[in-house]
């Protein structure tokens, strides 16, 4: 105890004012994020998700500049192309190859990178909505029906055919004006987060008609806060478990849905692999080459449980009652 | 303790005049506040009685805007903060008075802090607010309110979540919040009901203390007679959204006037003497107010009730000059009862008020 008062009554008050001391004497509060970080190392679940998610993450990012061959490379020749067909993992091949001869482990690596991204934007595009939406309905009394009213609309809509009217209309314009790749990325996944943020909306609408009659809101309301910084800063906090799970189901979904437009030739352009066109492209062929399912699903799977682990340990450590001291 | 004497004659920080507030409920409403007027000077204590639905936090939320519109509606009447009407006030302009110079204390201390944000940053809030203080500066001067109001080894505490403290260290950290900015009025409602007795002597030692320290008036809204007696300058008893009796504290309980203050004081259990006898206790249930009252709101449970006291809803009227006399007309005994005889010459409270 002692010594850090001795080396504290040297120096003049400013002085110590501004460092970053331990324990009792530190004069900057502790971050709360080392207390979230070590509940949620706790967790092993998240921790296991982190890591597969990571290694996952980075066998996307890194693989092809390893594994160079070209995932839409067929072989000129169409008796080569023959060869190449549909052959069983090897060491040339460790994925094997499909039907049209091309490496399996380069369309893997191809399609993870769209996969992920399409997953990981399609959720932070609708959770943005959604939770924009179901804390205006929630606090703003006034707007609340109308966008309850909107909310059931969209959940009324039957889904793939709006999608199919959406991708129809747009895709032209879009790819026009950003070129095919980019402009389908684009349009999946803005059509994807634009028709599934009405289950963050409800959670996030009902939590926070609760929270709002809480007293530490009146409290809140007692010094002076604004409105909008009671949202920010009083509200938010507290929905943050319930938007967690949503954006960790989102993100699952976001990579389903993604997969079923693949299937019906309107996501990206036929020769641009994701897992999901990978998974029903192999579908055919699952008799005779299993692997073909096999490895898109496993990744798929692999990804969304990874993922509904982290947000799981998430919304434990990033609530104060449930963190351990 | 601190009596009102030499304090007397400054002009009051708040002074309310012919507050009315209405709930709006579509097919009903409910007259929750009926032309209560008070008011409170620097430095000292208005305690504020009456039992459960008697108007009293409505009150005084409804003073600084803090009630939830719709359902409620002030409908008229004056709020006079340093005689600036602040009912007039935008709702911003309204939000820049509430915590930098009315802070609000909350019966609650479990609930009233946000469970999921750091003490540090509750306490930083209303400095970063009302006084512009960026995050360090606000976090160095949180630290001092916290040893202000007795919360040992408060700097490793800042970073501290609520439920990390027990009650009564939470009230103190409410009042932390409630005074950190240095307000002229303190409205503490029901400070210590929810804590136990222990807690609750120490919460008011702590609030005559920081009361005398920084000379702030102070409205503390309670359901203890006892506490009101012993801290208390001046006493305000409400009953059915109106104020029935207003005095200063030894003239109340020497001489209570009004017959609901007088059957209040009765249910006070007396401590020695015999315990033969039930609890005392007030009939009945007091009203739902569904329409403005035009009649005396205690009638019905009143022993005295007659005619008169059916058809016309008496004033608030002064019937006795306060015992350590001062020349301000505003102090003194008010009692609005048809059975307590005026002083000759004395006119409706809040007219004479006016005048």
């Amino acid at each position: 105890m002692s010594e850090p008062v001795s080396e504290t009554v040297g120096k003049p008050v400013s002085e110590t004012v501004s460092e970053t001391g331990h324990g009792l004497f530190s004069d900057r509060p502790r971050s709360p994020w080392a207390d979230v970080l070590r509940q949620f190392r706790s967790h092993g679940g998240a921790v296991a998700g982190v890591v597969i998610l990571g290694l996952l993450v980075l066998a996307v990012v890194v693989g092809p500049f390893l594994w160079r061959l070209d995932p839409a490379f067929i072989a000129p020749k169409a008796t080569d192309m023959f060869k190449m067909r549909n052959l069983a993992p090897s060491l040339a091949h460790p994925f094997g190859t499909d039907q049209l001869g091309r490496d399996q482990l380069a369309r893997m690596l191809a399609g993870g990178r769209v996969s992920l991204a399409v997953g990981f934007v399609a959720m932070l595009i609708s959770l943005f909505i959604g939770t924009t939406v179901g804390v205006l309905a929630g606090y703003v009394r006034w707007l609340d029906g109308p966008l309850m009213r909107l909310t059931d609309l969209f959940l009324a809509l039957p889904l793939l055919p709006l999608l199919l009217v959406m991708v129809m209309l747009f895709r032209d314009a879009l790819a026009s004006v950003l070129g095919p790749e980019a402009g389908a990325f684009l349009l999946i996944v803005g059509a994807i987060g634009l028709t599934s943020w009405m289950q963050a909306a409800r959670i996030v609408r009902g939590d926070v008609l609760a929270l709002k009659e809480r007293e530490f809101v009146l409290a809140a309301r007692s010094i002076g806060t604004p409105p909008h910084l009671i949202v920010l800063h009083h509200i938010l906090p507290n929905v943050i478990s319930p938007i967690m799970v949503a954006a960790t189901l989102g993100f699952a979904s976001a990579i389903i849905t993604e997969s079923a437009l693949s299937f019906l030739g309107l996501g990206f352009p036929p020769d641009f692999p994701t897992w999901g066109r990978l998974l029903f492209e192999g579908v055919e062929y699952m008799q005779a080459d299993p692997n073909r399912v096999l490895f898109p699903g496993v990744a798929i799977s692999l990804t969304v449980l990874s993922i509904n682990y982290i947000g799981d340990g998430l919304r434990d450590a990033l609530d104060p009652r449930l963190r351990r001291r | 303790m601190q009596q009102g004497g030499d304090i007397g004659a400054t002009r009051p920080v708040l002074d309310v005049r012919r507050l009315k507030t209405v709930f709006n409920l579509g097919s009903a409403e409910v007259h929750a506040v009926n032309d209560v007027s008070f008011h409170v000077r620097r430095g000292e204590l208005l305690g504020v009685v009456g039992e459960s639905g008697s108007g009293k936090s409505v009150t005084m939320m409804s003073l600084v805007g803090l009630l939830a519109s719709p359902p409620a509606e002030v409908r008229g009447g004056e709020v006079l903060l340093d005689g600036i009407d602040i009912l007039k006030l935008t709702p911003r302009a309204l939000s820049d008075i509430r915590g930098a110079r009315i802070g609000f204390v909350f019966q609650d201390p479990m609930t009233s802090l946000n469970p999921v944000l750091t003490v540090g940053d509750q306490l930083a809030e209303p400095l970063i607010r009302h006084k512009g203080m960026d995050r360090r500066r606000a976090a160095a001067r949180a630290v001092e309110l916290l040893e202000m109001v007795g919360i040992p080894d408060a700097r490793a505490r800042m970073s501290g979540y609520p439920h990390q403290f027990s009650g009564g260290m939470r009230q103190r950290v409410m009042i932390a919040i409630a005074l950190a900015c240095e307000p002229d009025l303190l409205i503490a409602d029901e400070p210590t009901t929810a804590l136990d007795v222990t807690i609750q002597a120490q919460i008011i030692d702590l609030m005559q203390d920081l009361r005398q320290k920084l000379g702030m008036a102070v409205i503390w809204i309670t359901h203890d007679l006892g506490v009101v007696a012993e801290i208390a300058d001046r006493v305000m008893v409400m009953y059915g959204g109106q104020v029935v009796e207003e005095a200063p504290v030894r003239d109340l309980f020497a001489a209570p006037r009004h017959p609901y203050t007088r059957a209040l004081l009765r249910t006070v259990p007396a401590l020695d003497g015999a315990r033969l006898h039930r609890l005392n206790t007030i009939e009945g249930q007091p009203p739902i107010l569904f329409e403005a009252p035009g009649a005396c709101s205690f009638r019905h449970r009143c022993d005295h009730a007659d005619a008169q006291c059916a058809c016309v809803n008496p004033d608030c009227c002064k019937v006795a000059a306060a015992r350590d006399a001062t020349d301000d007309p505003k102090s003194g005994h008010f009692v609005a009862c048809h059975h307590v005889p005026a002083l000759p010459g004395a006119e409706a409270r809040a007219v004479a008020v006016d005048a």
